[in-house]
């Protein structure tokens, strides 16, 4: 680790994002995006559908890994370690990056369990029952579950499993959370409960979300990514048209494109 | 103009009619397919059930002119040849069925050994008793519980194997995904998430392998053959002789002159069924209780 880190602008950039191309196969689906994610902030990454925002997210924890076909160039340094790195097991670096799902996915076992998952599976040697209640009241979901830990988890309603998949994603206290999309399959109560939830993670975790719902970015994220697909070359791919801070993407973004998709001239 | 539609039933209609008549057919073919199996279970009760006593259960098989006896050792020895099978089959088709639908999913050694086990469940049950004569008992000298309990198993893995890999596909892709974004390893994905969601389905597979190969006559006729005796009378040396099965037992009393050695032949075969329907429930309680 070097502390004079040169490529980006401030410190305060725990993950420096430069993806070149990624490929799927032959089809390239994400092309020359820059996307620094700050520390302690919400980083949103919004666009139309098949504009790359969540392939972008699921390579900065290495998800992607799981389609064969999947290829990265370019480099994503996580504190100055490059994650795409020869020497990097992508076992470490998901441990080290939480991921929310756009589909609630508790496992089938105990909420207690569910949560305390991630801290076996580090051979945790605390006090399992503090830090699976720390993660729960972290996940706004201590006070609703409380009396039935040993429940299922798939035994709660859509809104409370995306909270417990929050709640095992931070017992664990990754520096880093990424959520791709997930308030998808949630209601609008659910989905403020989720937002709430998010902006109070901040203040300890440094969050990255994709989604769909431009409210949501403005409602929840500090820097806003926007996304777009490129279909010139008769391929469709998808690249960073523009990085802001959200208030001034929204209220002034430089480009045509994005204050085009920001009137809903396009989606 | 449009006139008013008629809501009212009609059984005159043709389509009515075809459909009452299609409901009535695949009604009745359901009910005949309960058939042969009550009326094996009614013949088993009726001509098994007034021979049934403890003697049964503790006395050995009776020679010729004799009356009364029992069949102790070929239960023990159908129970422990049973488990000598499942020693071998549930590890080996379990890992097989893990790689299968894991590891392989899509490779040439995945589709050829799906398609050999597809093709094994389908083979006569002789052939792996045959198999297990050549590689064991000509091997070894000698009919045993090993050779019996190793051609069993030929027949089991198939079963354990394909139905092992159904249970593990029917896990949802969520959890996998999950698991791997919490960071685990693949081994961690299977053995701490996969497995024990897909454990009820992989139990019922082992039930059924478990409950056909209880019943199996043919391979154990050139591998176990039979014995009068108990097995380990004569101490764990046992293991490499013949051994008495209830499958066996019923093949070869029922084939006699003797009123005495049938009658004990339609008792072991109430017993023999009895224990597979235990053992048919029993995985059906396991399945449910997970859910």
């Amino acid at each position: 680790m070097t502390s004079a880190q040169t490529t980006t602008t401030t410190d305060d950039v725990v993950i420096d994002c430069k993806v070149d191309k990624i490929f799927y196969g032959d089809f390239l689906a994400v092309r020359d995006s820059k996307v620094p994610i700050y520390k302690n902030k919400i980083t949103g990454f919004i666009g139309p559908s098949g504009c790359g925002k969540s392939t972008v997210l699921k390579s900065i924890n290495r998800m992607n890994d799981l389609v064969r076909i999947f290829r990265f160039e370019g480099n994503i340094h996580f504190e100055g370690q490059d994650l795409y790195g020869a020497t990097v097991d992508p076992v470490s670096v998901r441990r080290n990056i939480g991921m929310v799902f756009q589909q609630p996915n508790p496992f089938s076992m105990s909420i207690y369990e569910n949560v305390a998952f991630g801290l076996r599976l580090n051979r945790y040697k605390g006090n399992y029952d503090a830090r699976v209640e720390e993660a729960l009241r972290g996940a706004a979901l201590w006070k609703e579950v409380k009396d039935k830990l040993q429940n299922n988890g798939m035994s709660l309603s859509g809104g409370q499993q995306q909270r417990l998949c929050i709640a095992r994603a931070i017992a664990t206290k990754p520096p880093v959370l990424l959520m791709d999309e997930p308030c998808s399959a949630l209601d609008p109560i659910a989905t403020r409960q989720v937002e709430e939830l998010m902006i109070g993670l901040k203040s300890e975790y440094t969050v990255v979300i994709v989604t769909h719902n431009m409210q949501q970015a403005q409602r929840v994220a500090d820097k806003t990514a926007f996304f777009s697909v490129d279909i010139s070359k008769g391929g469709r791919t998808g690249y960073l048209v523009e990085m802001n801070d959200t208030g001034k993407l929204f209220e002034n973004p430089k480009e045509q494109l994005t204050r085009e998709y920001l009137s809903g001239e396009f989606s | 103009m449009r006139n008013t539609p008629n809501f009212d039933k009609s059984f005159t209609e043709g389509r009515a009619l075809k459909s009452i008549i299609l409901s009535t057919i695949t009604v009745s073919c359901a009910i005949l397919a309960c058939i042969p199996l009550f009326s094996v279970l009614f013949m088993l009760i009726v001509r098994g059930g007034k021979r049934l006593s403890f003697e049964l259960f503790y006395a050995l098989p009776p020679t010729a002119f004799d009356t009364g006896g029992g069949f102790g050792n070929a239960i023990v020895g159908t129970l422990f040849m049973v488990g000598i099978a499942a020693l071998i089959a549930v590890p080996f088709g379990i890992m097989a069925a893990i790689y299968l639908a894991e590891f392989g999913e899509n490779s040439k050694l995945a589709e050829i050994a799906r398609f050999c086990a597809k093709t094994m469940t389908g083979i006569p049950s002789i052939l792996a008793g045959v198999l297990a004569y050549a590689a064991v008992v000509m091997v070894t000298g000698t009919y045993s519980a090993i050779a019996g309990g190793i051609a069993l198993s030929i027949l089991m893995i198939p079963t354990v194997m394909l139905t092992a890999e159904e249970s593990i596909k029917m896990v949802p892709s969520i959890m996998r995904e999950a698991a791997v974004g919490m960071g685990c390893t693949k081994t961690q994905v299977m053995w701490k998430v996969i497995l024990p969601v897909a454990m009820p389905g992989m139990i019922t597979g082992v039930m059924l392998a478990i409950a056909r190969a209880s019943g199996e006559t043919a391979p154990l006729l050139f591998t176990a053959l039979f014995s009068d005796y108990w097995i380990f009378q004569g101490g764990a040396g046992d293991i490499m002789e013949p051994t008495a099965s209830l499958a066996v037992l019923i093949y070869n009393f029922s084939g006699m002159p003797f009123e005495n050695q049938i009658e004990l032949a339609w008792a072991a075969s109430l017993v023999l069924v009895t224990m597979v329907f235990i053992i048919n429930i029993l995985s059906r309680m396991l399945f449910q209780k997970k859910k």
